[in-house]
């Protein structure tokens, strides 16, 4: 435990306990296919916080509304495990905020190639993503989504026969085809700071997320605490930007 | 699959290559949650469990504490990707009763009296399952509870035992769980020679059940020591950074 | 490597009576992962990661949790939070009818306090009337492995001045695992903190004040 004073006298001096910049992340370490019965998974490690998504595959009825397409689904856990003020229990709203937003940069970057998994009328691949917090040092959209992303890319799809999955058998790697990333900004003493501690979450007023495609494409934004400048958001993007090119190559 | 197609069983040697006494590859990684009191993933081959204890540490709301001893809450839990099909994220039936069981096998390993009116988290979580989740959990949450300075009895050690065709092995996989006739969980504390969990499905006679106990107890001896020498190796490892 | 400064036993194994040990059959079995060091004869065992049980006389720093009618409830990283009466703060009268006791220590404010009553650990009286002990104003709280707070204070406080004097911060450790510590500069904090945590890590090596000190004038 830090107290919340110390982390708050740090950053207002332009410091962090770890001694790392305002715009430098922590070693991030990615390890893929590490659940076997998954169809995809991946550990990320982001400091002390620790991610694992694993990705299965499924048979689904698709949405009314887009017969011939594959189905995306995202849940996020937060077990008590994680941290000591995770309580036991269905998700709650930061939960389902997270999920939702990995849901959101996975569907509007068309990274997953959903029309390539229809398999006969009324019948398509479910492509289910969990996300399961493991250690909790803050920064868990930014972990969760490299997470996400990474077992994404290595899930590979199980054969279909007689109205069943095979599943140790696989036709191929799930289509996909962006690696987009979220960049968390927050905000103090108009400094911007990424890559937070939990220590850090808990005195940092203004928050902000940015989830950029590959190709720079702005697919999803959240402010998720506080508020910002009318004419601080240009500077924020190309923050965001930056920085997820780097991030990206951990991918 | 169909119960006729499984074989079990080939040239004395189980589905995964293993002798009907061998124990698969065991896997220790100690203080992965730092936050927490005590941490630690453990894993018996394919299957991987992580705990966490929290506390000992004041509970409230009032009203829920012991005045002379601890109160244990465990939660045992699988992830959505751990299983074949995947799982419904959440606790279900089965997973509120290993919850129980592993917590009266918790309570009957420490000296809860040493912390009245406080609360000794444990949670584990099955990220990856071949059999034996609730094993591998177990001996998670000793380590966990070892780190975290619990005055405990012993280090709990866990394993499981089951019937194949008509042998009895140890450390059961998914399929031999799936497919065998009869299947043993067993907790054991060595330094009081006391057995603090237990549970059996299926079908087996008095003298298999009882062969099976003492084959479990030998070969929890090899989950003691690994569970031994990982703390050891943690604990003498120079943390300079 | 460094080397241990005693033998560690784990839960489970046989030892000679000590703090952490339990009698089954006439064998003594240890309960902890301790650390077990012969000096001078005699044999200490030291658990290597506890709870803090508070005992009349210690020194601890707490955090307000509490303000109640007749006093405050305290957290000082135990099992139950202890209580400060009014009487222990004051020493004149208050009429507790009438006063906001938040007005003379907040929720969160930090003090320095002995422990002058433990009832079988559920009731924890604490004072800040004499010596010392006050109210703390400014910096803020770190936890550490009580267990550890010893080998961080030192012999003869040699180990605390040592990191005081070189990160120019004012510590006061609690021997229940809360330090509390200022400065005006947040880079002599870092230095003060980071200090502390290399030492809690590792307590158990010998030759601590030497690996301290290259650790300091690395960083």
């Amino acid at each position: 435990m830090i107290d919340e004073r110390i982390v708050l006298q740090l950053l207002k001096e332009g410091k962090r306990l770890d001694n790392r910049s305002f715009l430098e992340y922590r070693k991030i370490e990615i390890e893929k296919d590490i659940i076997p019965k998954a169809e995809g998974s991946a550990s990320v490690k982001l400091g002390n916080t620790l991610v694992i998504a694993g990705v299965k595959v499924e048979l689904a009825q698709p949405f009314p509304d887009t017969p011939n397409e594959g189905i995306l689904v995202v849940n996020a856990e937060f077990p008590p495990i994680a941290h000591p003020t995770f309580e036991p229990g269905p998700p709650n709203e930061y939960a389902i905020e997270l999920a939702r937003l990995v849901d959101r940069i996975i569907r509007e970057s068309k990274m997953i190639e959903l029309d390539k998994l229809f398999i006969e009328d009324g019948k398509v691949y479910g492509i289910f993503v969990d996300i399961h917090i493991i250690s909790n040092d803050g920064n868990l959209l930014d972990a969760s989504t490299l997470a996400s992303i990474a077992a994404l890319h290595s899930t590979k799809i199980p054969k279909y026969e007689n109205n069943s999955l095979i599943r140790n058998e696989f036709i191929g790697n799930l289509p996909v085809r962006y690696k987009p990333t979220y960049v968390t900004i927050g905000k103090i003493n108009d400094s911007y700071i990424l890559d937070l501690t939990y220590d850090e979450e808990q005195v940092i007023n203004d928050l902000i997320a940015f989830g950029i495609r590959d190709d720079e494409k702005i697919v999803a934004v959240q402010k998720l605490r506080g508020k910002f400048k009318f004419n601080e958001i240009e500077k924020l993007l190309d923050l965001a930007i930056d920085k997820s090119k780097e991030i990206r190559k951990y991918l | 699959m169909k119960k006729e197609n499984i074989k079990l069983l080939e040239n004395g040697k189980r589905s995964d290559g293993r002798n009907l006494d061998e124990i698969r590859n065991i896997n220790i990684e100690l203080g992965i949650i730092p936050i927490a009191n005590g941490s630690a993933k453990f894993s018996f081959g394919n299957t991987v469990a992580i705990a966490a204890v929290y506390g000992a540490r004041s509970l409230q709301p009032k009203f829920l504490q012991e005045d002379e001893k601890a109160v244990v809450r465990v939660r045992y839990n699988m992830a959505p990707f751990s299983t074949d099909t995947r799982k419904n994220p959440g606790i279900d039936r089965r997973s509120i009763e290993l919850s129980k069981v592993l917590r009266d096998a918790i309570e009957n390993s420490i000296f809860l009296e040493e912390y009245p009116r406080a609360v000794i988290d444990c949670y584990a979580e099955v990220i990856s399952s071949d059999g034996s989740t609730r094993i591998t959990s177990l001996n998670a949450i000793s380590l966990a509870l070892a780190l975290a300075g619990i005055s405990m009895k012993d280090l709990i050690v866990g394993l499981t035992a089951g019937k194949i065709e008509d042998k009895i092995v140890v450390d059961l996989n998914q399929l031999e769980d799936n497919y065998g006739s009869a299947d043993i969980s067993f907790g054991y504390l060595f330094a009081t020679d006391e057995i603090v969990l237990l549970q059996m499905d299926g079908e087996l006679k008095k003298e298999e059940f009882l062969y099976a106990l003492s084959l479990l107890k030998e070969k929890a001896k090899v989950v003691y020591e690994k569970q031994k020498e990982a703390l050891r190796n943690y604990l003498e490892k120079e943390k300079y950074d | 490597m460094a080397e241990l400064y005693g033998k560690i036993v784990l839960p489970g194994e046989e030892v000679e009576k000590n703090e952490f040990s339990y009698k089954f059959n006439d064998r003594f079995i240890s309960k902890k992962v301790s650390l077990i060091s012969k000096n001078e004869e005699k044999t200490k065992a030291i658990s290597l990661s506890s709870t803090y049980y508070p005992e009349v006389g210690d020194n601890v720093i707490g955090i307000v949790r509490e303000v109640e009618a007749a006093g405050w409830l305290v957290d000082i990283n135990s099992i139950n939070y202890a209580f400060l009466p009014i009487a222990e703060v004051v020493r004149e009268f208050i009429d507790i009818y009438r006063t906001d006791l938040s007005k003379t220590i907040n929720i969160n404010e930090v003090i320095y306090a002995k422990v002058i009553n433990v009832i079988n650990y559920k009731i924890i009286q604490i004072s800040i009337k004499n010596g010392n002990f006050k109210k703390l104003n400014g910096g803020g709280v770190i936890s550490v492995n009580p267990a550890k707070v010893a080998r961080i204070i030192g012999k003869n406080m040699s180990m605390m001045k040592l990191i005081s004097e070189k990160t120019n911060c004012e510590i006061i450790a609690g021997k229940n695992g809360y330090i509390w510590i200022k400065s005006k500069k947040a880079e002599n904090m870092i230095k003060a903190i980071n200090a502390i945590k290399f030492i809690e890590k590792n307590s158990h090596f010998k030759g601590l004040t030497e690996m301290v000190i290259k650790y300091l004038e690395e960083k």
